[in-house]
């Protein structure tokens, strides 16, 4: 695991991040958001886990960011005035990550280097979710099904 | 040298945050969604390292939590956008700060 690698894929993930956040136009922000998700796969690809990686950028960037920049396009009509920035917000967040990277930094046996591992195969994957996981994969198919239902429900049009 | 478990949890949590900043200070409604799939994306990141990291590699829970985690944010989003655009088509507005109907 290379510390160059990880450093600029850090700067990448949390500059799209913070793009995201705090751009005033939301189609930016929303593209800003696919440059996050890349980032969080090479995380996963660095990591070792390089299913996670294609299925993040799948699930993500193939349908998330899609369904949000169509989002943005059906809701454009008042994008003019997105006026104002609660500061609170602002200061909750540096609270909070501060504390976080207080308790982070206070825990020395977080301070360890990767172990040599095994390459994770797809093959493990399936086993696993067929096996031990297969009730939970049943429960996130059921759901899957009950959010696609709620969604058409939610924007069908209603006869007036 | 490599980058420690300390490192990862150091952007998971910058991650978190950015999410958090993204939710609690934008007024409109897309950006609290944008901030909470921020937010969800750093806890699936803290669940990989600490597989990766973790004294048992064998065992592969935390990859199937983050791959769950994923296939639940896509419902979340789906759901979430969904009442997005039925909210403006009934108010013609997707600000929060305008959507006080309940107000007492």
């Amino acid at each position: 695991m290379s510390a160059v690698a990880f450093v600029l894929i850090s700067i990448l993930t949390l500059a799209g991040a913070l793009a995201a956040a705090t751009l005033p136009r939301l189609i930016h922000a929303a593209l800003s958001l696919v440059v996050t998700f890349l980032g969080m796969a090479a995380f996963f690809f660095l990591l070792g886990a390089e299913f996670v990686g294609l299925v993040q950028v799948f699930v993500y960037v193939g349908a998330v960011a899609v369904l949000i920049v169509f989002t943005i396009l059906l809701t454009r009509r008042d994008i003019e005035k997105d006026r104002g920035f609660n500061w609170s917000g602002a200061v909750i967040a540096i609270a909070v990550f501060t504390g976080l990277i207080w308790a982070i930094l206070r825990t020395p046996t977080l301070a360890m280097v990767a172990p040599q591992i095994p390459p994770l195969t797809v093959r493990r994957i399936g086993e696993v979710l067929m096996t031990g996981f297969v009730w939970p994969l049943q429960c996130v198919g059921l759901l899957l099904t009950a959010a696609l239902i709620g969604a058409l429900i939610l924007v069908r049009e209603e006869k007036r | 040298m490599t980058p420690t478990l300390t490192s990862f949890l150091a952007v998971s949590a910058a991650l978190f945050c950015t999410g958090l900043l993204a939710a609690l200070s934008r007024r409109h409604a897309i950006f609290i969604l944008i901030g909470i799939e921020l937010m969800l994306a750093a806890a699936n990141l803290n669940f990989v390292a600490f597989w990766r990291f973790g004294p048992e590699p064998q065992q592969i829970t935390g990859v199937m939590v983050a791959i769950f985690s994923i296939a639940i944010a896509a419902a979340e989003a789906a759901v979430g956008l969904a009442l997005v655009i039925a909210v403006y088509r009934h108010y013609r507005t997707t600000s929060v700060d305008k959507l006080d109907q309940l107000k007492g």
